[in-house]
């Protein structure tokens, strides 16, 4: 687990309330830069999801290291992205499929979050980066 | 069931559900339009089915199969008798989207490249594909009604636009799910008819609340699903006015449906039987009758002046927030907020109303073409329900504000 999303994610493990879970999930969202609109292409786009989510994901050729860059057309998501990212980006395959998100999520009380019935794609983000890593490593 | 006065507190004890906690706040059920809660009295009736009846309907001579059969028919004339048609001219189906799958099945051997389908923008997708299947099977035109920029329609046009392109066949939601908005069909389906065309009616969102006199409404077919009307899930209605019921082809076919077999060769039974292919949904019929038991000891009037009170006081209340802009139409509407935020995303909108114990739906509430129309990608909808008191509006709207708080 990098540093960061330790860091990131204590903050929304200690908010008391569900308003302020969210609160602190919105802000981590607006750290996220926002992707350039030409990258918003249909193929980056998450699909099946109320709210619109596009990702990129790849890795450093010298470092073998993930690099995963998103957006949402939605607060809480693209803070959820945030978290994602933070959780995955640097981590090498190996390292990526050592990491539990749901366990995390649970942690952070935002399991709900990647329910089928959200269809938000926080689930579809995870898997994907999962598979990727998968294919590196075989 | 006795004839009750309508008394808010006796009803909320009824629904158990809404007795409730969620996220630590008490439960504010407005997502009605999605499917009611059920009343206790349903949710006995149907176990009452598994508990002292269970037997298969129309085949045992036995004491249990005779009793549940019995019961099973005296459902069909209680529904029947709640929208004053006759009992043979109801058939049961999974739900309002079967009941329309069905009809355009049905009607597939019967239109050619000739013909049109005319269909709204206000439509549900239930209210489009199927026509749209049936529109490419047959070669059929599909065509839309005129609709206004708010989403209303100009009913004098739209007689005119039916007229002049003289549709096969027509069919029309009563209530929008998305808004609300109730659809004055009556001279809709009067400048149909004149011209010959068959007339179905979306009675999904209308079914409960209007409670529509089906014979003075004079349509051809009208469809409803039991969940959305207290009744339990998976079981729905498809009204046909008798002689053309009868003329629709069968939708599947199997035991039950027919008279005789032969290896090669079989022939059907009259409707309803004909569409009513095997085992049916027994405890779920059994509890639709129970809801419509449970709607029948309320005075329909009565719900709704309060139905329309209440949705006067939760409007006047929204339209007051600087910066909300409402999608649905004050006036006649059956209960339903439709509106969205400046342009915050209904997605964070409806999860931040989540966290106060509030229930809304956001999306686009399987209306695209009216999604599109609006120029929206989305919005929030909060539908309101004769059991939801003032309390859960004032709740809704002191829980609004301290989400829009969060976003601005
Ligand atoms: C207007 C309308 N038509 C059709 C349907 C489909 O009903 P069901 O999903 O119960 O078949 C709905 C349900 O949301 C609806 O609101």
């Amino acid at each position: 687990m990098t540093k960061t999303y330790k860091k990131l994610s204590q903050s929304i493990e200690n908010a008391a309330t569900w308003q302020q879970k969210y609160r602190e999930i919105m802000l981590l969202g607006k750290t996220l830069p926002p992707l350039n609109d030409i990258l918003k292409t249909s193929d980056a786009l998450v699909p099946g999801c109320e709210s619109k989510v596009w990702m990129y994901i790849d890795f450093d050729l010298t470092e073998n290291t993930l690099l995963v860059i998103g957006d949402s057309d939605t607060r809480i998501i693209k803070g959820l992205l945030a978290l994602i990212l933070a959780m995955y980006n640097g981590l090498t395959p190996q390292q990526i499929l050592t990491i539990n998100a749901f366990a995390e999520f649970e942690k952070l009380g935002l399991i709900k979050h990647l329910s089928a019935s959200r269809g938000n794609g926080v689930k579809a983000m995870v898997d994907k980066i999962h598979t990727t890593a998968l294919t590196k490593v075989s | 069931m006795p004839d009750k006065s309508f008394d808010i507190n006796l009803i909320r004890k009824d629904f158990p559900t809404l007795n409730q906690m969620v996220n630590e706040h008490p439960l504010v059920y407005l997502d009605s339009a999605a499917t009611t809660q059920k009343p206790q009295y349903v949710i006995d009736k149907t176990t009452e089915y598994y508990q002292l009846l269970n037997a298969n309907v129309h085949r045992g001579k036995h004491f249990l199969s005779e009793q549940v059969t019995t019961q099973y028919e005296q459902a069909r004339l209680n529904i029947a008798a709640y929208f004053n048609v006759q009992a043979k001219e109801i058939v049961w189906t999974k739900g309002a989207t079967e009941s329309i799958n069905l009809i355009a099945h049905g009607l597939t051997s019967k239109l050619n490249d000739n013909d049109t389908v005319m269909i709204s923008p206000l439509e549900h997708h239930a209210n489009i594909v199927p026509w749209q299947v049936l529109s490419q099977k047959t070669g059929a035109d599909l065509k839309a009604l005129p609709l206004n920029p708010d989403a209303t329609f100009d009913i004098d046009a739209c007689c005119d636009f039916i007229r002049e392109h003289k549709p096969s066949v027509l069919a029309l939601t009563h209530v929008s799910n998305t808004l609300g908005n109730i659809t004055n069909i009556a001279p809709l389906i009067n400048a149909a008819k004149a011209i010959g065309s068959l007339v179905v009616i979306d009675g999904a969102q209308a079914a409960m609340h209007l409670k529509p006199d089906l014979a003075a409404l004079d349509c051809d077919f009208y469809v409803c699903s039991a969940h959305k009307m207290l009744g339990p899930t998976g079981v729905g209605v498809l009204y046909g006015k008798y002689s053309i019921l009868n003329t629709l082809d069968p939708y599947q076919t199997g035991g039950e449906m027919i008279e005789t077999v032969t290896l090669n060769h079989s022939t059907y039974r009259c409707a309803p039987a004909k569409f009513e292919t095997g085992t049916p949904n027994i405890a779920g019929v059994l509890g639709f009758s129970a809801a419509i038991d449970y709607l029948n000891s309320l005075n329909h009037r009565e719900i709704c002046d309060y139905e329309a009170n209440l949705f006067r006081y939760a409007s006047e209340k929204l339209v007051r927030i600087k910066g909300i802009t409402i999608y649905s139409s004050l006036s006649d509407n059956i209960g339903t907020l439709c509106f969205n935020y400046k342009n915050e995303h209904p997605y964070d909108l409806s999860t931040l109303l989540d966290s106060f114990g509030i229930a809304v739906r956001s999306g686009h509430h399987c209306t695209q073409p009216l999604m599109a129309h609006l120029k929206l990608n989305g919005s929030v909808r909060a539908s309101f329900c004769f059991y939801n008191t003032y309390e859960d509006v004032d709740n809704f709207i002191n829980s609004l504000h301290e989400c829009l708080e969060m976003l601005d």
